[in-house]
């Protein structure tokens, strides 16, 4: 697999708009520091790995903190179900996140900039090799970069081993430091002690590949897609029942029947948005519009059509969880084991209503008290599809139908 | 394991070391070189890494258990992952499931008596849009049907 | 903000330092919270722990312990912080800015029964047949909290194995909770390094290397993990069924010897605050249990002291004299169970620098099953010998197969100080209600040197008052005989004394700086070792090592709790008896000067003590194969 450098075939308004290789690079050297930071406040980006934590705060913390090294780190782990923007990312617009990062680095005062690439994509790991390779040619990663004194940034890959959790930034850092991926406590936060203890900023792939375009175009012009609150536009994964399944690029705002109807949806049920994480939207709610305000996501969208089996789609969910839970933390450790109990209770039909209330309120204590975003959204499935669907799954008698 | 064979692991630890570093922080990249390699980490392996890497062995093996891609007991020459998250599910893994576990003769989990393959489920590879997905070893295979997963899984050596 | 100085512990679980105040409302490294309606001045950095534990507001912990860093993983001491989306640790968050914090919402509440229910629905066992039962922080807290009811079930069949391959610890771990006490403590604080998290989420066990059998791996007996366990995951291998049946058998002559730490702390068990001696009461409640003979391990303490300072002298001699290069110095002490097993596993190069003398506990078992026994009159056969130790690295020291010099098993069992207080208590024996009773003879008087053992620096203390007095025949230049430079918890301590007019047959001393070091705690070892690997020993010429944070009074046979605390306490209560003592200095004990003149007779370090008193070591390695 080769990556073709300027190979564009997508289009949207924002990240698969016009780029060009080291632009962006070039207008940050011309802008400085303080005004890069002045953009991206202006552009209200916030973070596209899901959480969504205002990037320029990220940024500015960690350009504060005093020390002698610093840290920028790409989030290159996607796992969440249905997510797989950030691997198109990489393999069509690899100039995007790349010239992200070294714009990172030139703004906090960082040198080095690491890619945290998932195991499973293992079969990037040349192609982008090679790309690194022929920018360094380019002096657009290096020593000097763009012949500017003392601008010093490069960028090394590293691979994961086949653990979601370590999606989760602090995760992510101590799997960097050769630990097992389990979470943090936090404070303190990797913007002052990171990697090696030094201040580390953690970025998704999405975030740092419109951060190039923000710099080259300016936050008001970023501004003029999406919403008050949800600005920009936004890479949604979108997979399950629909024609075309695919990464599209659409502003925030975008009402979920609107995305239904693009990616020809029919027949629609329900709507995961944001992966295992995030929550089940009944069609009764497809008014509802996408952005961190109303129906958050990191960018996966599974679509159900009516065919499907709401409890199975759950089940499928715990499952994940409970194989990926890091297991440090006791709410997360045992409480999705639990939550597994109360479906396949339901399955055999020897529920209660009043276990699987008390299932409920343990999912609210999880969504509280454990550690990381793991074991705080785990439960946001079980509750929304038990809500969302409650005749379907809890007045249908289970026994003997398995698979229906 | 050989006194010969000993040696020649030290020293391609030894040369990973030089590599990635004696710091804790090269660990994972010393595994996933020795794992690429040998398809496992063996007990005199992580007791090398741990020594050269003045930590615990307890340590390594703890890392290796943490990662689903590592292991300390060897496999199969190849690993087949399959996914088997909710957007391969609802794109039929599971009739590829069968039709693999039929051809093969055994089920997930497990690994042929020839050593030839090991078969594990995965979670999302990414590949959604694409499903059913399997890797091969770091190779990913999309729209699999059962005729094309068995297909796939026959060429391997 | 910290850097981190050992890889091993995650930035986040070390101790937090603040450098400069975040916020212009903090003044002067302080900063005002709010905690239930209450506000509240404390340091920058303090946890909300700390903040609250300081203002008397009780918040629970499970995997939170004062010795060690901090893990924040069983989520039981959540708090409410306004402001914040989710409920906050208290035992990991670090008060930086001026915050509000609320202890008991009922969203706290909640958490904390339902985090609770979660444990005691994987955990395994009945309180009622649990050696931790009444001691047990999960038990407590299931108390605290009324859990009245299994919310989500209860175990009903164990998911492990026991594993009760090592002489002294058994791991349950179908009773772990998975707070990781035993790993940070034996990874971090004891830097042994042999229990770690294997596998992930649901599957997460406290396992070994490869799973192998405790007894198979490098682990050092010391017990640490098993005083920091808030559960009965892990527990000592208790003997005290088989001494019970030793004492119910009329044939056999059962003496238990006590070492000075247990009685220090033994009335813990009991209830008492730490810091009170039961040395009298002990030895009453041990004759009433039905043990035949009472004696005091103090005895052969001092007997340590008269040999190991003997072989310094004569390693001395030889070097400074005999220009004998294959001589090692410094001479390293040989008491402590778990650091012999330390040292063999990871300095094998070095066991040429131990001295040769058995610990205290072996050599009161090679005596008492020959001197002792020839001069009562009883077949060593029929004698059964039991150690009271604040130790379990003593239970595998008294099974090495080569601690048999009597032509016997040495030492029979070694007894810690919470089976001593179990057996008593089964005995229906209030201890503190015990009226005092003196030791048997003729072991029963030692000096005050041998008690001091109990406290780091102990050894060293009593071997300088002794070898100084020897080569100068004078008292050591300190104030009541208290050597200060050994006293105190400091990790590693050095100092010197210099030997001036020395007596005639020592001259070749004369002007000698004796130089010392004191380390407790293997971590401290290790520095110590490494030292020494890097030549910066070369003018020390002795080193005391205990393997215990604090010393034997630190041990890991000592009550459940142990931290800095106690062990401060403990230590004032053996320094204070020994103060009381008259005779203070080992070569000054009758019964020391009696046993070289009547049976040892060719004298400290002759034919008979090294046969009887004196042991080698076993390169063992860390390789595991
Ligand atoms: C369990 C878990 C998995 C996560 N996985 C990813 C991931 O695969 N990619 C990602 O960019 N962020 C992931 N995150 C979010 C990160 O913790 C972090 O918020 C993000 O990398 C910050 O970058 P951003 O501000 O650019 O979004 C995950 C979080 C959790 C709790
Ligand atoms: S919430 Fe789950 S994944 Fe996160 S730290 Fe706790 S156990 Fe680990
Ligand atoms: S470990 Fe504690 S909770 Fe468990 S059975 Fe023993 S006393 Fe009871
Ligand atoms: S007894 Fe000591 S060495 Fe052994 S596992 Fe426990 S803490 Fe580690
Ligand atoms: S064995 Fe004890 S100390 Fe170790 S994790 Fe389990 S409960 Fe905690
Ligand atoms: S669900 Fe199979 S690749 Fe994502
Ligand atoms: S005591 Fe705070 S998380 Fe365990």
């Amino acid at each position: 697999m080769e990556i073709k450098l300027e190979n564009k075939k997508r289009s949207g308004p924002v990240l698969f708009s016009e780029y060009k290789r080291g632009d962006g690079i070039r207008k940050a050297v011309e802008l400085g520091r303080e005004n890069i930071l002045f953009e991206l406040k202006n552009s209200g980006l916030k973070g596209r790995g899901g959480a969504g934590f205002p990037t320029s705060t990220k940024w500015m913390l960690s350009a504060a903190a005093n020390a002698d090294k610093k840290f920028i780190v790409c989030n290159a782990d996607e796992g969440e179900p249905g997510t797989f923007k950030d691997r198109v990312l990489l393999l069509e617009y690899p100039e995007l996140v790349f010239d992200g990062m070294v714009i990172a680095g030139f703004t906090i005062g960082a040198q080095t900039g690491i890619v945290y690439l998932r195991g499973e994509y293992e079969y990037m790991l040349q192609p982008l090799e090679d790309y690194l390779a022929k920018v360094r040619e380019d002096n657009l990663l290096g020593k000097n970069i763009l012949g500017k004194e003392n601008f010093d940034f490069d960028i090394s890959i590293r691979l994961g081993s086949g653990a979601y959790v370590c999606g989760e930034e602090t995760a992510l850092i101590e799997s960097l430091e050769g630990c097992r991926g389990e979470p943090r406590n936090r404070p303190p936060y990797p913007v002052n002690t990171g990697y090696l203890g030094y201040p580390t900023v953690v970025n998704n792939v999405e975030t740092l590949a419109s951060v190039s375009h923000i710099v080259l175009k300016g936050g008001e012009w970023f501004k003029k897609y999406g919403t008050d609150k949800s600005t920009g536009s936004k890479l949604f994964s979108v997979s399950g029942d629909c024609e075309k399944p695919g990464v599209y690029e659409l502003p925030w705002g975008t009402k979920i029947k609107e995305l239904l109807e693009i990616v020809g949806a029919k027949n629609t049920k329900a709507v995961q948005a944001g992966g295992a994480s995030g929550t089940c939207i009944p069609k009764t709610q497809f008014d509802r519009m996408l952005g961190y305000e109303d129906a958050a996501t990191g960018g996966s969208i599974i679509i159900f059509n009516e065919s499907r089996n709401m409890l199975k789609v759950l089940k499928n969910f715990m499952e994940f969880f409970i194989e990926e839970s890091c297991g440090q933390c006791t709410p997360c450790r045992i409480g999705n084991i639990k939550l597994m109990d109360g479906i396949e209770k339901i399955e055999s039909g020897e529920f209660t209503f009043s276990y699987i209330n008390n299932l409920k309120e343990l999912g609210r204590t999880m969504q509280v008290a454990s550690k990381c975003g793991l074991g705080q959204s785990s439960p946001n499935s079980f509750i929304s599809i038990l809500e969302n669907f409650k005749e379907e799954i809890l007045n249908t008698n289970w026994k003997g139908k398995e698979n229906v | 394991m050989l006194e010969l064979e000993k040696n020649s692991l030290s020293e391609e630890i030894e040369n990973l070391v030089k590599q990635f570093g004696s710091e804790r922080q090269a660990l994972l990249q010393i595994l996933q070189a020795v794992q690429r390699k040998h398809k496992h980490v063996s007990d005199f392996a992580q007791q090398e890494i741990a020594r050269l890497l003045n930590i615990h062995p307890v340590e390594v093996y703890s890392v290796i258990s943490f990662y689903s891609f590592l292991c300390s007991e060897p496999k199969g020459r190849n690993i087949v992952r399959l996914c088997r998250t909710i957007s391969c599910d609802m794109a039929g893994k599971d009739k590829v499931v069968t039709a693999v576990k039929r051809e093969l003769g055994i089920t997930f989990g497990e690994t042929t008596n020839d050593g030839r393959v090991t078969l594990e489920f995965t979670n999302c590879l990414g590949m959604c849009d694409q499903g059913p997905v399997m890797l091969v070893n770091e190779k990913v295979f999309t729209h699999l049907n059962p005729e094309a997963a068995v297909n796939i899984l026959n060429e391997v050596k | 903000m910290s850097k981190r100085e050992n890889i091993r512990v995650p930035v986040s679980q070390q101790p937090f330092t603040v450098t400069k105040p975040e916020d212009t409302t903090t003044i002067g490294g302080t900063v005002t919270v709010q905690i239930n309606e209450k506000k509240f001045s404390v340091p920058l950095g303090t946890t909300i722990l700390e903040a609250c534990r300081q203002n008397q507001i009780h918040i629970p912990t499970l995997c939170h312990h004062p010795d060690l860093c901090i893990a924040g993983v069983c989520r039981i001491c959540v708090v409410d912080v306004e402001g914040m989306k989710t409920l906050q640790t208290a035992c990991s968050f670090p008060i930086t800015t001026p915050i509000k914090i609320h202890t008991s919402t009922p969203m706290v509440r909640k958490a904390r029964r339902h985090i609770i229910d979660l444990l005691l629905s994987e955990h395994y066992g009945e309180c009622y047949s649990c050696f931790r039962n009444g001691s047990c922080e999960l038990q407590s807290l299931a108390k605290e909290y009324g859990v009245d009811e299994y919310t989500f079930g209860h175990a009903d069949k164990p998911r492990y194995q026991v594993d009760r391959s090592s002489a002294a610890v058994v791991r349950d771990m179908s009773k772990c909770i998975l707070c990781k006490r035993c790993v940070r403590t034996c990874i971090d604080l004891q830097e042994v390094g042999v229990l770690e998290a294997i596998n992930r989420g649901h599957e997460t066990y406290i396992g070994t290397f490869l799973d192998k059998p405790l007894a198979d791996v490098i682990c050092i007996n010391c017990g640490q993990c098993i005083n920091r366990c808030p559960t009965a995951a892990l527990r000592a291998n208790d003997p005290s069924d088989e001494i019970w049946e030793a004492i119910d058998n009329p044939k056999k002559h059962v003496i238990i010897q006590t070492a000075p730490s247990p009685r220090a702390a033994i009335g813990e068990e009991f209830g008492i605050e730490a810091g009170h001696s039961f040395t009298g009461e002990l030895n009453t409640a041990l004759k009433r249990i039905g043990f035949d003979k009472v004696f005091d391990t103090n005895f052969t303490a001092d007997l340590t002291i008269i040999e190991e300072g003997t072989e310094l002298l004569y390693r001395l001699k030889k070097i400074i004299v005999d220009k004998d290069e294959s001589v090692k110095l410094p001479q390293f002490t040989s008491c402590s169970p778990g650091w012999i097993k330390f040292i063999e596993h990871f300095y094998p190069e070095y066991l040429g620098y131990l001295s040769t003398a058995k610990s205290p506990q072996q050599m009161f078992g090679a005596i008492m099953k020959t001197f002792y026994a020839k001069q009562a009159g009883i077949n060593p056969a029929d004698i059964v010998t039991v150690a009271l130790m604040p130790c379990a690295a003593k239970k595998f020291e008294c099974n090495r197969p080569e601690m048999n010099s009597s032509g016997y098993k040495d030492v029979d069992y070694g007894l810690t100080t919470r089976e001593m207080a179990k057996m008593i208590r089964e005995a229906g024996i209030y201890l503190p209600e015990m009226p005092k009773a003196n030791f048997d003879e003729p072991f029963g008087d030692a000096s005050g040197a041998g008690l001091i053992f109990g406290a780091t620096g102990g050894v060293m203390e009593a071997a300088l008052r002794t070898v100084y007095e020897l080569v100068t025949g004078r008292e050591v230049p300190f104030k009541n005989l208290a050597i200060e430079p050994c006293r105190g918890f400091e990790g590693v301590k050095q100092a010197s004394v210099k030997l001036e007019n020395c007596v005639d047959q020592y001259k070749f001393l004369e002007g000698v700086e004796l130089k010392f070091v004191v380390a407790h705690g293997t971590a401290n070892a290790k520095k110590v070792m490494e030292m020494l690997r890097k030549g910066e020993l070369s003018n020390v010429h002795f080193v005391e090592i205990m393997a215990c944070p604090g010393g034997c009074l630190g041990g890991g046979g000592q009550p459940i709790p142990t931290n800095a605390e106690i062990r401060k306490k403990r230590a004032q209560a053996i320094y204070a008896e020994e103060e009381s003592l008259t005779v203070r200095k080992s070569h000054e004990n009758p019964h020391i000067k009696y046993i070289y003149e009547n049976f040892l007779t060719d004298g400290p370090c002759g034919k008979l003590s090294h046969k009887l008193l004196h042991t080698h070591y076993l390169k063992r390695g860390k390789f595991i194969s």
